[in-house]
């Protein structure tokens, strides 16, 4: 009996799992295999298991030491530092705006989220690019120009995907602040606490979970960040923004190397598991003091 | 607990001014500085933006950003016709749109016993559901393009629906089960006591109560489809099936030369839904912070 109730009580989760395994985990298991494979876009007739040799030449290239650095280096400016920051600065700030204000900054910020990666990446192509706005200020401030796509392609990348993915911790962070019951903040404000005081040891700790949940979802979706890189860089000029998505592409597809590329998406999502352990054990530890 | 005794106050007036002594003058300049500030970021957000506002009623529109010259809605009108905007939008509304309601469904329903009850499969589960939000789909759409030719499903618009809204599933699984948790569960326990099946108390208990949460989810998920290339783009083959996010490509590749004035009035349109649907949702928001109450109640 008690097993049939298990069993009914997870009833609920069958749509799902029947979604996920059909279309995620099958998917991926063949991709596991064709990791370990020749495997090639080609359509040659003999597709040979080749053991670990795509991980090993992987581990042994400069070009794929370069794009993990690359890769991390993306996911923390971009994702941990800037999304998350701002977006945390945007949600505290809009709970005490001025209605007008905060409508029009929600507006703006989610403006910028939902327009299509394609056209943001054009938008800071003709923002930075040799003819665009920033070196048309730069200029009226008697500055040199550059072509920032050119000389700090991983960091105008950055900038962009910024730009793009903070309405995201915005959200999450604006739904979490409405949840945090106003009196525990008026109690601390009644004991003498100042706005930052209150912030740092009210708000804040209230809040270390969707912080932890938010800062590991904006991490796996930046990771795997193609289409904006993409129509900016190419992962270029000479590879100086190849992150590990890109590179992958690029094996797989434009190379018709599938099996080196599948390994290398592999890799990726170690990547992401390396990172989702941290913050699990971070969760962990908070449900176990 | 003094706390209890005060008025609530709008939610507007969250100044830093101690209640005992006011000091209206204080919380006033406090407030401008915010504003301030937040004018400030969204400034920095709508320059770049500035082009594609400018370069749509531009009738000679660069790369630049230029104040248009001529004024003109000629890039509206070049592109507004069926073949270009009405049925691109179209497909991308019924492919967003029903793979949304599949993932919001599927993910409430896993959410609960996700959310509400204890066993050794929740953590793994929850786990594989969490690596698989980080999974480049870049990487998978091979042996995905290989399983829809297999069953039939390609160049289908169901198919790629199924497809869209599994991609969605992991990241809405998980908030969903995040927000759901932040509903106490004190509520249910007395809707079960009055003879509530567990799906009952889902619906008219902790959905009504998770409702912010559950906008985000539902706006998040298909804000991510609506922009979404790289799914239809392979899993679909015929032109008058196209979504907008595949069709904007056409701008890029048809002709070499990119028409950047309706390259932009196009990427306006084309935003036009998901700023809407937020615009909606926003409002509907506004009214919906019950928590306080129930927590208390």
């Amino acid at each position: 009996m008690a097993a049939a109730g298990t069993l009914l009580r997870g009833l609920p989760l069958v749509p799902s799992v029947v979604l996920l395994v059909a279309f995620l985990a099958g998917p991926i298991l063949y991709c596991i295999y064709s990791a370990f494979t020749d495997m090639a876009l080609t359509g040659s007739s003999s597709t040979e298991f080749v053991g670990f040799d795509n991980f090993v030449r992987a581990f042994t290239s400069p070009a794929f030491g370069q794009s993990v650095v690359y890769t991390v280096i993306f996911t923390v400016v971009s994702a941990i530092i800037g999304q998350n920051v701002l977006g945390m600065l945007l949600a505290l700030l809009m709970r005490s705006g001025a209605k007008v204000v905060r409508a029009l900054v929600s507006a703006i910020v989610i403006g910028a989220w939902v327009l299509p990666e394609v056209v943001a990446g054009y938008l800071w192509v003709a923002f930075l690019g040799p003819d665009g706005s920033l070196n048309g200020w730069l200029i009226g401030l008697g500055l040199p120009t550059q072509n920032w796509l050119f000389t700090t392609p991983i960091l105008a990348v950055s900038l962009a995907n910024i730009w793009r993915g903070t309405a995201f911790s915005m959200l999450v962070y604006s739904a979490a602040l409405s949840e945090v019951p106003k009196e525990i903040e008026e109690a601390a404000v009644v004991d003498g606490a100042g706005p930052w005081r209150k912030l740092v040891s009210v708000t804040l700790p209230m809040l270390r979970r969707t912080i932890a949940t938010n800062l590991m979802l904006i991490t796996l979706q930046t990771l795997s960040v193609f289409g904006l890189i993409w129509t900016m860089t190419k992962g270029g000029p000479s590879d100086r923004s190849m992150t590990l998505p890109i590179y992958a592409y690029q094996q797989a597809f434009q190379f018709s190397d599938l099996g080196y590329g599948t390994a290398l998406a592999l890799v990726l999502l170690l990547i992401g598991g390396v990172f989702s352990v941290v913050y699990l054990r971070a969760l962990r530890l908070e449900e176990n003091p | 607990m003094t706390a209890t005794d005060l008025p609530s106050r709008p939610r507007a007036a969250k100044a830093p001014a101690a209640p005992t002594t006011a000091r209206p003058h204080r919380r006033w300049v406090g407030r401008s500085v915010v504003n301030a500030v937040l004018l400030v970021i969204a400034a920095g957000y709508v320059v770049p933006l500035l082009w594609v506002l400018l370069a749509a009623f531009n009738g000679t529109a660069g790369l630049g950003v230029d104040w248009p010259a001529p004024w003109t809605l000629d890039n509206f009108r070049a592109v507004l016709d069926e073949d270009t905007t009405y049925r691109p939008m179209w497909n991308g509304l019924v492919l967003c749109g029903s793979a949304t309601i599949i993932t919001m469904v599927c993910s409430v329903l896993a959410a609960y016993p996700l959310s509400r009850y204890r066993s050794r499969f929740k953590r793994p589960f929850l786990l594989t559901v969490l690596f698989s939000t980080g999974l480049p789909i870049t990487a998978i759409m091979v042996p995905v393009y290989g399983l829809f030719v297999q069953l039939n499903l390609i160049d289908t618009t169901s198919g790629t629906i199924l497809f869209m809204a599994t991609t969605a599933l992991p990241i809405a699984i998980w908030l969903a089960k995040n927000f759901m948790d932040a509903v106490p569960i004190e509520l249910e326990e007395a809707a079960w006591t009055d003879g509530a099946s567990p799906m009952k108390a889902l619906r008219h208990v902790v959905l009504p109560l998770m409702w912010p949460g559950l906008a985000v989810v539902a706006l998040y998920t298909f804000i991510g489809l609506w922009g979404n290339f790289f799914v239809p783009f392979i899993l679909l083959l015929s032109n008058d099936q196209l979504p907008a996010s595949v069709s904007i490509y056409t701008f890029f590749s048809q002709y070499g030369q990119v028409v950047y004035g309706e390259l932009a009035a196009y990427s306006l349109l084309y935003s036009l839904p998901a700023v809407l649907l937020y615009l909606l949702l926003s409002r509907r928001l506004g009214g919906a912070f019950t928590f306080g109450g129930a927590v208390k109640g």
